[in-house]
């Protein structure tokens, strides 16, 4: 009964108090397709593939990515141009499988493939969501687009001989 | 007397027009509150602020099939949502809204009809709405809706006790049953307020009121967890939302009672009366919707042991109180 009696007097007011400053506070809810949300740099949406300052390609198709990927949804077929350089034939990679996790641009020596901002691009047909190397192609360039016009630092090196000279012996 | 007539007819007319456009918009005054209180924006999208929102919930149910589930009673279903809305919209012809109004020469009442007998003409009828929920749950053939039924129309018999012993306290002190005369008595000062004289009278009524219109913490008979929906658990379209207006029509009669009874009616300093009675019913609105975000549900048999063995003994303790207190 005294318990009964202490909810009544002391614990009910209690939550309205508690409910009633809520009132005020201001919500948090995203008005999303209306406001986009504000994302972190470190974001993992759709992936790209970079290019250098002449526009060829940098990825390599070592692989490195293929084998890291721990849902296998990277495809790739390797060719050779005239000079020697070698570039991905092919390079698939099946969004639908991709779990956004990442380890594809850690594991990339060439600094080729990375996560972007992108998380709207749904599709009707399964088949949509393969996205070919023209299509990560194209998310570069369009995102390079954006970073130009609002002056944004590229955050990958760019040239290409940074990584053929070895690094400068430490001490000495 | 035609005069008479078409002054009654429209008064009917208008108080109907006002209780369903405040049905309307308590769905939407409820939405926006819990949404505040939960941190959320609640309906914005129709209109400015999305007051368009009750209208486009309107339509939608309006366009929706009747459905009537197999192996039901057909009538018994179509007929239990309009007795339970015709229930709660009859309480609101004995509530006064205004005092005594000259317009041209002609004095006219701010209440459809100010009987004598106006808080027994709402106990009764309020009564009538558990026919319409009883009916529901046993023709919809669905063991929720039985259940469901059967929980509410035994927590709103076991309430209506405790109402009418609430009642009971203002009753002795006003000695008359018009509800116009109880308001009258409480003009002039907010300490004549019948809420200051029987403040326990005013807890038993309120919290008996929360159950009898089945809200929040005593909401068993929709317990979604449950019940699915409860006595409405088979119902759909236009038949839901006549269940749905009739609850909201409820809270609004269940509140305008309480700040006739209780809180001065229409009495109130600057304002017109009408506006002092609206703005009671709302803030009365208001806390049922304050505690609905609040508190969580409670259990069937507590809910009963609180009903019968809590507030029961104190509203009769109340009573014999009051009467000393009278006698003496």
């Amino acid at each position: 009964m005294w318990r009964d009696l202490k909810s009544v007097f002391w614990a009910i007011p209690k939550g309205l108090s508690i409910t009633f400053r809520y009132l005020f506070r201001k919500s948090v809810t995203q008005q999303y397709p209306k406001n986009k949300p504000v994302l972190e740099d470190r974001y993992r949406g759709l992936h790209y593939l970079t290019r250098y300052d002449d526009n060829s390609e940098r990825c390599v198709c070592c692989g490195l990515c293929a084998a890291a990927c721990p849902v296998d949804c990277i495809y790739m077929e390797p060719a050779e141009t005239e000079d020697g350089i070698r570039y991905a034939k092919i390079y698939e990679i099946n969004e639908l499988r991709c779990i956004f996790c990442g380890m594809c641009e850690e594991a990339c020596p060439e600094e080729a493939i990375f996560l972007g901002h992108e998380f709207e691009f749904a599709a009707y047909e399964r088949d949509d969501f393969i996205y070919t190397k023209e299509m990560l192609l194209a998310n570069y360039d369009n995102i390079e687009k954006e970073r130009v016009a609002k002056n944004i630092k590229p955050l990958i090196r760019k040239e290409r001989q940074e990584f053929k000279t070895p690094a400068a012996p430490l001490g000495h | 007397m035609i005069v008479e007539s078409i002054l009654i007819i429209l008064k009917v007319v208008v108080i109907f027009a006002a209780l369903m456009t405040g049905v309307a918009y308590s769905t939407y005054f409820e939405r926006k509150v819990v949404a505040f209180i939960q941190h959320r924006i609640g309906p914005n999208m129709t209109g400015p602020f999305g007051l368009l929102q009750p209208i486009a919930d309107a339509i939608k149910l309006l366009f929706k099939e009747t459905f009537i589930p197999n192996m039901s009673d057909r009538f018994l279903f179509t007929i239990a949502p309009m007795i339970s809305f015709v229930a709660a919209c009859m309480t609101l012809a004995v509530i006064p809204v205004g005092d005594w109004l000259n317009i041209g020469g002609q004095r006219i009442q701010l209440i459809i009809s100010d009987l004598n007998v106006g808080i027994l003409y709402i106990l009764a009828v309020t009564s009538l709405g558990i026919y319409g929920i009883i009916l529901a749950g046993w023709s919809s053939n669905s063991k929720y809706s039985l259940l469901g039924g059967l929980r509410s129309s035994a927590q709103m018999i076991s309430y209506e006790v405790s109402i009418g012993l609430g009642i009971v306290g203002v009753l002795m002190l006003s000695q008359t049953f018009s509800i116009s005369e109880i308001v009258r008595q409480q003009s002039g000062s907010i300490f004549n307020w019948y809420f200051f004289k029987q403040p326990v009278a005013f807890f038993i009524y309120f919290i008996s009121a929360l159950a009898e219109t089945n809200r929040n913490p005593f909401d068993l008979p929709e317990a979604e967890s449950e019940l699915v929906a409860g006595y409405h658990t088979e119902y759909a379209g236009m038949r839901f939302s006549i269940f749905f207006m009739g609850e909201y029509a409820n809270m609004i009669t269940v509140s305008a009672i309480a700040s006739s009874l209780f809180f001065g009616g229409w009495n109130g300093p600057f304002l017109p009366p009408v506006i002092w009675f609206v703005i009671k019913v709302i803030m009365f609105m208001f806390i049922f919707i304050w505690i609905r975000g609040t508190l969580p549900r409670f259990r069937y048999d507590q809910l009963m042991r609180f009903g019968w063995l809590i507030l029961f003994p104190l509203g009769i303790l109340n009573i014999l109180i009051t009467a000393l207190i009278l006698v003496l």
